[in-house]
């Protein structure tokens, strides 16, 4: 059994980091994610890593060195938030266009504007078309547990993708939490030793890396990219959890279906807001109301055939968005689900809402207020207003 | 003091004393960037990277910022390096190359790699140095990290089509900063970047051009930059016929008057200490170099004598403190 620590979610990113033991890490500040590298500065400053560190000057050279240093052919982790994710944008594209397995931790807060140091997914949103695997976590424990499934995820030879790694800021990265950790021995073993597939520091197969692709090859190599995603990426995130769950007794899977099988009525939510959303669906079912819910874990790849699986047979279903994607019948997450719903027999009702935005918080009498709309939904089958917006000032 | 000069030095004293290969030497070598690319005729870019991969006495990892060398080199699926080469942006080739440097020494360190010397050079033009790579620059220079950086200045950015950038002098014709009647081409002078990476305390910085009158200059500040055990930064002359409107033919003539009109001079920063690599028998009016290229040739024109006349105090001023920097 692992060792239980109280561990802010910062802490835990951090930790993850330590035993997992990147060759490379080159990271720049921002709140709510700073504490990860300060204490892992400090880790380095002990000797307890050998971990090259680049404390560059902006979150653009973090993931350009980051880029840099997996073409090389080293293990590179570094973790960022909000505006550092956004200056990243451009180099995203190109680090999984490339295929190299960087694995980034990202501490979700509110894009500026205006300027916001507090949780919502907008950040994590603006990148969801780079071409990355995101993993959203709902507590520390999970995001410990996703940044050491991510080296696997990432480094496999059928995915060979980059990775987020998403953690609710100040929610989850400045909240205290009692979790397990594995051993330093247990870890490395699961990350294994990386074999890089054409690292630049091999002169004696010298490569080309970012080449110009003119019309005749730029689409198709985008659509390797897309069948890396589609068609091997689920599977072996799937197969690396189970293995995880094999080592810590805590298996992972695309996402937790929470009380579905008869439900219906569900709500889908991602990260740290599907604690709340859960303690609902249990209140509701103790008053005889058929609720569950879906917290979904991966969101690149997006799992649309599981989840039409496991929603399909329900009758209305709430999307929580903590982003908005403004100009849209909805959130981002809402398009998704029920482009993945659309094709189902009898599909559901699906209703939209945007909610968190720059940290408000939400409780359990926001779900219920969903759950209420849900009723409303199932029995009309009236979906207008298809999206709202929740706990805002009268 | 003239320090390009071909030396043999069987006991070096200092980490600069190196042995710079004759041109002979140089050409015995095998040429590590193959034919065929697109470069444009008379582009000195090849030339400059030729020379640089051929003096380099080290196995070479080149780093790339987007621009007319990485797109013509390199069109898939056709390269024309043969060492191992990273394209990543426009702004970040400083950044790039500093990551693929800390992968070396972690992976050197842990024996996870052989342990053998690797050089890193960095090749970006002015566009991705000057101006929008110029943070990233700066930052690598700030931590340390051993690369060679090599500036290929064409004053202006030219793959995009000939826009001014900062190193543009005044009334440099571009896209950008048109002739016009009521603007006279770029109103800035140039920036001087080789003043502003020696301010940044690295154990070398040097301005270099491929002419023929010293043949060996680039070669052998190529081979220093890479003996620093630290940042290096070369600012190279780079004319471009097609941005500056000469004659294919022309570049070198053109690069060789840039040096003897003291437009671009030869010198280096070793360790913080100036030092003049050449000092031209007659020193040229600007004029001649002016009017060689249809890019300025607005400037001879008797309604802009003034602009030729502060053009031609700018260089005098510099180079009168060049010399003063360079004791003499």
């Amino acid at each position: 059994m692992g060792t239980i620590v109280g561990f802010m979610g910062n802490q835990a990113v951090a930790e993850a980091m330590r035993q997992i033991h990147p060759d490379v890490c080159a990271a720049y500040p921002i709140t709510p994610s700073t504490q990860v590298m300060e204490i892992y500065s400090q880790f380095v400053a002990d000797g307890k890593v050998s971990t090259e560190l680049v404390p560059v000057e902006s979150e653009h050279s973090a993931i350009s060195a980051c880029v840099g240093a997996a073409a090389a052919g080293a293990r590179v982790m570094t973790a960022t938030s909000a505006q550092g994710l956004a200056l990243m944008h451009e180099i995203l594209y190109i680090a999984a266009s490339m295929r190299l397995p960087i694995i980034l931790a990202n501490v979700n807060r509110a894009l500026s504007g205006p300027i916001n140091i507090h949780v919502d997914h907008s950040d994590s949103m603006g990148s969801r078309d780079a071409g990355w695997i995101q993993l959203y976590s709902e507590n520390a424990q999970e995001a410990y547990d996703n940044l050491i499934q991510a080296v696997r995820i990432s480094e496999h030879s059928d995915v060979l993708t980059p990775v987020m790694v998403c953690l609710d800021g100040f929610t989850i990265s400045h909240s205290i939490e009692r979790m397990e950790i594995l051993s330093d021995r247990e870890v490395q073993a699961f990350v294994g030793t990386y074999k890089p597939r054409s690292p630049l520091l091999d002169l004696d197969h010298p490569v080309t890396y970012g080449a110009l692709d003119l019309q005749d090859y730029y689409i198709e190599h985008k659509r390797q990219q897309r069948e890396a995603l589609d068609r091997h990426a689920l599977r072996v995130i799937r197969e690396v959890g189970a293995e995880f769950g094999a080592l810590s007794g805590r298996h992972y899977d695309v996402f937790e279906a929470y009380r579905l099988d008869d439900a219906e009525l569900g709500v889908v939510v991602m990260s740290s807001a599907a604690g709340a959303v859960k303690e609902s669906v249990d209140a509701l079912r103790s008053d005889g109301v058929r609720a569950g819910a879906l917290r979904l874990r991966a969101f690149r790849p997006f799992p649309a055939r599981e989840m039409a699986r496991v929603l399909g047979q329900l009758r209305a279903v709430a999307v929580l968005d903590r982003a908005d994607a403004f100009g849209t019948p909805g959130g981002p997450l809402f398009a998704d689900v029920r482009t993945a719903l659309f094709d189902v027999p009898n599909r559901p009702q699906v209703v939209s809402f945007i909610f968190g935005l720059g940290g408000r918080d939400f409780v359990p009498e926001d779900a219920e207020r969903v759950y209420d709309r849900l009723r409303t939904v199932a029995a009309t089958s009236q979906t207008e207003p298809m999206c709202e917006y929740l706990s805002v000032r009268a | 003091m003239d320090s390009s000069t071909p030396q043999d030095v069987s006991q070096s004293q200092h980490w600069y004393d190196v042995k710079v290969p004759s041109v002979k030497q140089l050409t015995k070598k095998a040429d590590l960037l193959a034919g065929g690319h697109r470069l444009c005729a008379g582009c000195s870019e090849g030339i400059v990277v030729r020379q640089a991969l051929l003096a380099s006495p080290y196995p070479l990892v080149a780093i790339n910022a987007t621009g007319c060398l990485e797109v013509a080199t390199t069109i898939f699926p056709y390269t024309a390096w043969r060492i191992p080469w990273l394209h990543n942006a426009f702004e970040n080739a400083a950044a790039t190359a500093s990551g693929v440097e800390a992968a070396y020494r972690a992976l050197r360190r842990q024996g996870k790699i052989p342990d053998r010397e690797i050089r890193f050079v960095v090749f970006g033009g002015d566009g991705g140095t000057y101006d929008i790579g110029f943070q990233s620059l700066s930052g690598a220079f700030e931590r340390g990290h051993r690369l060679l950086y090599i500036c290929l200045n064409n004053e202006g950015y030219m793959n995009t089509g000939i826009q001014r950038s900062s190193a543009t002098p005044l009334g440099g014709q571009t896209t950008t900063s048109p002739v016009g009647s009521v603007v006279i081409g770029k109103p800035q002078w140039r920036k001087d970047l080789t003043g502003i990476m020696a301010a940044h305390n690295v154990p070398y910085v040097a301005q270099t051009a491929a002419i023929p009158i010293r043949i060996t200059d680039l070669a052998g500040k190529v081979i220093r930059g890479l003996e620093a055990n630290g940042p290096a930064f070369i600012n190279c002359y780079a004319a471009c016929n097609r941005g500056w409107r000469h004659e294919p033919a022309d570049t070198v003539k053109i690069t060789q008057l840039a040096v003897d009109t003291c437009y671009w001079p030869l010198f280096e920063v070793i360790d913080g200490e100036w030092r003049l690599n050449y000092r031209p028998k007659e020193k040229k009016p600007i004029a001649e170099f002016l009017e060689a290229q249809g890019r300025f040739r607005h400037l001879l024109r008797a309604e802009n004598r003034h602009l030729l006349d502060q053009f031609q105090a700018k260089v005098d001023e510099e180079w009168g403190c060049l010399l003063r920097r360079c004791g003499g």
